[in-house]
């Protein structure tokens, strides 16, 4: 297992320098570049040329690919100061260290992901087991009726009638803000709890339905059916034999929900005018930040990572026959 | 009033009536198609100690009859009528609380494809100790022994340490052993296999029923032999049943049916079977037709389409009337005794030397 982990992880680290790669390269072959963006329109060729240095972009290429990448294990000096490693660069843009600027908006990101996770797993999930388990009932159908509707509505579209109806009309709560967990724990859920419970309401029904449908297949299953002929209960039947199977499609799903919550949920941040790692990855983008961009896809990409060997190593909890090969 | 808990060292009951008896047995599954009628009508009895074999096509009802008996049918898409009686109890209506008490204690079903009907999630070990736990009230420690007990009976080597093995690290007719182990935990009085032996080997396949047949011995079970194999099952049964389309055919003991089939259907059957010592530049002859649908039945006899000797009986009987089948050695046919051996020893008979 330890093996197993130890290469996965090594496995991780060159594919981030793979997407490091590709995303610099990408970045450097689009045809605009940020230093005659910041320069404006009545751009001297030598004013041009100081904003390069300064940058450090009159560097060979892959000379300033190796220093971006080689600074995120061993730190990097700018004439501004030192930035410690992890050192994803100095934004274009800001000037701000990029590491810092992400560690600033993820509190947020991380604010959510937990809120909305803690509740679409908890109802999600427990609302698709009883629906499976009392399947055909009413306790069915409002299940699977409610989370038909819910799914397919949309953050931005649930949000701003959420908002209206619980901030502009009535006031009766503020606006959505961030309030650091550490300083008032009350006030972080207060201030975050619209976003949340928005949020957690789609996943919720996505994962109400997955779990009924992934339960309803394992309740089929042949050996499901022997614990039965061995006179188990109907409830140890569910609980021991058919839950087991049907995390596996639920761990997969949610693997890749959480790792894409992580790396920042634009739509969610703008719908509620937060400032998230969402907002840093199109910011990033628009203003041809390099530096931002990068920082933003690696730290994305480390937690779809970081993820995919959480999952695999749940899998090898879950089936014992993934254990062995 | 029937006392759920054994006593082992009894004697058995003796009474007028067999140890498992069915009469008139009907499952109807409601499907978005209609109403499928998979078993219609079907009685059969087994005695302690003996072996029913029931044989018939995919889709005749064999399996479904037997997963009514344990109670496994899905409650909401099927409808049973009829009676049941294990051990003179009434199983049909009976409360689900009791049925659970009695499945994997006084009757236990063998699975076929043993891959797919053991869990993969949990030990061998683990799977087996659970009924004797929920039955006998054992402590783990208890169960544990017992199960490495029926591994050892029916010849898993090192059942110690295969105990605390996972199915997948079992080969096939491991496997089927573990699961034969497994249904015989808590020494069944009626013990179902429904094609126990189909997922495996032919050599394999002879352990696996010789172990049956020894477990039988000794525990004295009524055994359910659920196959599509006639060679199985001269070998292991003592009565034999044949299906066809959800009704009983045929009934007699295993050397009647075999001998001296009276059904054209049994005809069918034999006929269609390869021979070992046979030429192999003869064709077999397969039954004409395919099994019918049970969503709509044939009318009268449900093999009258498929039937060779519809015309030797007078008149429209075969499709407009259902042929009774008698209690003891019968078959379901309008033909006559006299043109059923007359038929059976001209025609058939030569086809199956």
């Amino acid at each position: 297992m330890l093996q197993f982990i130890i290469r996965r992880l090594a496995g991780a680290v060159v594919t981030l320098f793979l997407i490091g790669a590709v995303t610099f390269f990408l970045f450097v072959a689009a045809p605009s570049d940020y230093a005659s963006l910041a320069c404006g329109r009545d751009c001297s060729p030598e004013r041009l040329d100081a904003i390069r240095h300064a940058l450090g972009l009159n560097e060979p290429i892959f000379k300033q690919f190796w220093e971006f990448m080689s600074g995120i294990v061993v730190g990097r000096d700018f004439p501004d100061g030192h930035c410690a490693a992890p050192c994803l660069g100095q934004s274009f843009y800001s000037g701000d260290f990029v590491w810092d600027t992400i560690m600033d908006r993820f509190p947020l990101t991380l604010s959510l992901t937990v809120g909305a996770m803690t509740v679409f797993l908890i109802v999600g999930i427990g609302a698709g087991m009883l629906a499976a388990y009392r399947r055909g009932s009413l306790v069915d159908k409002i299940a699977t009726g409610s989370s038909m509707v819910l799914s397919s509505f949309q953050i931005y579209f649930l949000g701003p009638i959420v908002l209206t109806i619980l901030v502009y009309s009535t006031g009766w709560m503020e606006d959505p803000k961030y309030v650091p967990f550490t300083e008032d724990p009350v006030g972080w859920l207060v201030g975050l709890s619209i976003p949340m419970v928005v949020m957690a309401t789609i996943f919720t029904a996505q994962y109400t339905r997955m779990a009924r449908a992934s339960m309803i297949e394992q309740l089929a299953e042949e050996h499901v059916r022997t614990a039965r002929a061995k006179g188990m209960s109907k409830k140890f039947v569910f609980f021991r034999y058919a839950w087991r199977g049907s995390l596996i499609p639920i761990v997969t799903v949610l693997g890749i929900d959480i790792s894409a919550l992580l790396g920042g949920g634009v739509v969610t941040e703008l719908t509620f005018s937060l400032q998230g790692i969402g907002r840093l990855a199109v910011d990033g983008a628009i203003n041809k930040d390099l530096p931002l961009t990068m920082g933003v896809m690696l730290f994305g990409a480390f937690f779809i990572l970081l993820l995919n060997i959480l999952v695999d190593i749940v899998y090898a909890w879950i089936d014992p026959r993934v254990r062995l090969s | 009033m029937t006392t759920l808990t054994k006593t082992e060292d009894a004697p058995a009951p003796t009474g007028p009536e067999s140890f498992l008896s069915v009469r008139d047995l009907r499952v109807q599954f409601s499907t978005e198609d209609g109403i499928v009628k998979a078993v219609d009508g079907l009685s059969f009895d087994v005695e302690r100690g003996k072996t029913l074999g029931i044989v018939g096509e995919s889709g005749s009802g064999k399996s479904v009859t037997n997963l009514t008996i344990l109670g496994l049918h899905n409650p909401r898409t099927s409808h049973i009528d009829g009676e049941i009686l294990l051990d003179g109890k009434e199983l049909v209506t009976a409360p689900e609380k009791e049925l659970e008490q009695l499945r994997g204690n006084k009757m236990a079903m063998i699975f076929q494809d043993p891959l797919t009907a053991l869990s993969p999630y949990y030990t061998v070990g683990r799977q087996l100790s659970e009924p004797f736990m929920k039955h006998r009230g054992a402590s783990k420690k208890e169960a544990k022994d017992r199960a490495i007990q029926m591994l050892e009976k029916v010849g898993i080597p090192q059942p110690k340490v295969r105990f605390d093995d996972y199915p997948h690290q079992f080969s096939g007719g491991m496997r089927q052993r573990a699961m034969i182990a497994m249904a015989l935990m808590c020494d069944p009085d009626l013990l179902i296999a429904d094609e126990p032996t189909t997922a495996l080997d032919v050599t394999v396949q002879a352990q696996i029923l010789d172990l049956l047949k020894d477990l039988q011995q000794e525990f004295g079970s009524a055994i359910i032999f659920i196959t599509h194999d006639l060679g199985v099952i001269s070998n292991m049964a003592d009565d034999l049943l044949v299906m066809y389309a959800g009704r009983a055919v045929e009934r007699g003991s295993v050397k009647e049916v075999l001998r001296t089939p009276q059904h054209p259907y049994t005809w069918g059957l034999l006929s269609s079977m390869p021979r070992l010592d046979g030429d192999i530049h003869e064709t077999l002859s397969p039954i004409p037709g395919s099994p019918p649908s049970l969503l709509n039945p044939p009318t009268g006899c449900r093999f009258h389409p498929r039937c060779a000797f519809t015309g030797e009986v007078t008149g429209t009987l075969c499709s407009d009337t259902r042929p009774p089948l008698a209690d003891g050695r019968a078959a379901a046919c309008h033909l006559t005794a006299q043109q059923k051996q007359s038929i059976f020893i001209d025609k058939i008979q030569p086809r199956l030397r």
